[in-house]
């Protein structure tokens, strides 16, 4: 088990809470989706695993240990917006690497053991960006890119410090349909490569469908219970032809408007 | 200002300035208007003597307010950025003083710090503190919340994100409110350095010059100042001219 969510209550404010007493088991290698309306709360769990927003009560313990703050092996990619616009291609996907060795290796911001110097910061930088198909563009700035190409730096700059754990909130909405499918089956192949857990924030059934091997549905605004939906057609290139695809959309969808 | 000055420019500005004073020289005809060809080898002789220490001193005094300034404006302005409820409190003051010309508070400054070189730097900085605080904190208050949250999940804290974030991000602006206050803030030293003290180009210009007619000098001193504050907009267009490349994407 990778990730486990025990007990945790959540509030932001005197707003009723967003989380009480709610629990959640995700095991090594997994990919989560973790599907809801708007204000159900997925993104606050997303950062709460994060380690951007601390428990009211309860815990979050990742890889054995309770998370406090951002966790250096935890890689975080959003929607939009988390390149620096004054930086390269190249220099946003080397941050993460300038951010640990700005701290040395002090076990809270970065690890303890790693000392990563930087040519094997560029090597694992270039690795990945030639992977993602932007080893071109590394003197671009973010606003000459693409929206599609904005992801693939936001992604190459967290998978180069490999992480064990990859959490994504809504990272292809803001995209076309044809860069979206791309990038779908870029994170799944990542995925099988490397046995990574991936949990994926989403409010699309579709995409909840194609990336989770589990399906959390969260509802209401107090949640209690994670609702866990088995999803055996995840990663699957042709996941919309099978039977199950109809049936398993079919439940989200009752779940969903409940 | 989009594009760094080129040294080209700068000569041409030069040789047109110099011409037209000139002109006007021949013009005009009289000791109160000497003419460059006078007034350049006075200028460079008393360069490396007395107008040369004046010019210093003014330097001095400057470069002070501004590092004073920034010492303080930088982290105030990055705290209101980033406090919303303590930019509530502070806002309603900092739109007041703002707008206010902070010479007229000349005379304040000398009777709470005394009349010594402190009360005149302090003057000069609080010009520029206000300028740069704004910017400061307009520039940290609008980034996006995602980017700050991408950042500390990479591992930043509060010092890193300093570091990487919220410097990197006021820095264009900083420069760009220095150079536009520099102007100000000299044409302020020049009238704190009229009195009350006995070094500075300022005194130089107006009490050992211009009171006594020595016109030659009086414009020596005049190019002096001139000098300053062209040397300093220079220098701070090029620092911007480097930290703002991100902004210029269109010219490439």
């Amino acid at each position: 088990m990778i990730a486990e969510v025990k007990n945790l209550t959540f509030t932001y404010g005197k707003q009723p809470p967003v989380f009480e007493n709610f629990n959640l088991k995700i095991q090594r290698g997994e990919t989560v989706s973790i599907i809801g309306p708007s204000g159900c709360g997925k993104t606050t769990l997303l950062h709460l695993m994060a380690g951007l927003l601390r428990p009211k009560s309860g815990k979050i313990v990742i890889a054995g240990s309770p998370v406090f703050r951002p966790r250096p092996q935890t890689g975080l990619v959003f929607q939009d917006h988390g390149l620096l616009p004054w930086a390269t291609v190249l220099d946003n996907a080397l941050l993460g690497f300038r951010i640990r060795s700005f701290y040395g290796p002090d076990g809270r911001h970065a690890l303890e053991e790693s000392r990563t110097d930087k040519d094997e910061a560029m090597r694992r930088v270039n690795r990945w960006l030639i992977k993602l198909g932007i080893d071109s563009l590394i003197n671009k700035y973010p606003a000459q890119l693409s929206r599609g190409q904005r992801q693939r730096t936001a992604i190459a700059r967290t998978l180069a410090l490999e992480p064990d754990i990859l959490l994504m909130d809504e990272p292809f909405s803001a995209l076309d349909a044809a860069i979206r499918e791309n990038l779908y089956d870029l994170v799944m192949k990542i995925h099988r490569e490397s046995a990574l857990t991936v949990i994926i924030v989403t409010h699309n059934i579709d995409e909840a469908i194609q990336m989770g091997k589990k399906i959390l549905v969260l509802r209401g605004s107090s949640n209690r219970q994670s609702h866990y939906i088995e999803n055996h057609i995840a990663g699957l290139s042709d996941y919309q032809n099978r039977p199950e695809f109809k049936i398993l959309r079919k439940e989200l969808r009752v779940l969903l408007n409940e | 200002m989009k594009h760094g000055m080129k040294i080209t420019t700068t000569g041409t500005g030069l040789l047109m300035f110099l011409v037209i004073w000139q002109l006007l020289a021949w013009i005009i005809h009289r000791p109160i208007l000497p003419s460059p060809a006078e007034v350049l080898p006075i200028f460079f002789r008393l360069l490396f003597g007395e107008l040369g220490l004046h010019m210093a001193a003014s330097a001095g005094r400057v470069v002070s307010a501004i590092s004073l300034a920034l010492i303080i404006a930088v982290p105030a302005g990055l705290v209101l950025g980033q406090s919303r409820s303590l930019n509530r409190i502070f806002e309603p003051l900092i739109a007041i003083i703002y707008p206010i010309p902070k010479i007229v508070f000349l005379p304040v400054i000398y009777l709470l710090l005394g009349i010594s070189d402190l009360s005149k730097i302090f003057l000069i900085a609080i010009i520029i503190f206000f300028q740069v605080l704004v910017v400061v904190r307009d520039e940290a208050a609008n980034l996006h919340r995602e980017l700050i949250l991408s950042v500390r999940s990479l591992g930043a804290g509060r010092r890193g994100l300093f570091r990487f974030v919220y410097l990197p991000a006021t820095l264009p602006a900083i420069l760009t409110s220095l150079r536009v206050s520099v102007g100000t803030a000299i044409a302020v030293l020049f009238i704190a350095e009229q009195s009350l003290t006995t070094h500075g180009l300022g005194y130089y210009i107006i009490v050992e010059t211009y009171q006594v007619l020595r016109y030659p000098e009086m414009y020596a001193g005049i190019l002096a100042m001139g000098f300053l504050g062209v040397t300093l907009y220079f220098i701070i267009n090029r620092f911007e001219f480097y930290f703002n490349r991100h902004l210029r994407l269109d010219d490439e």
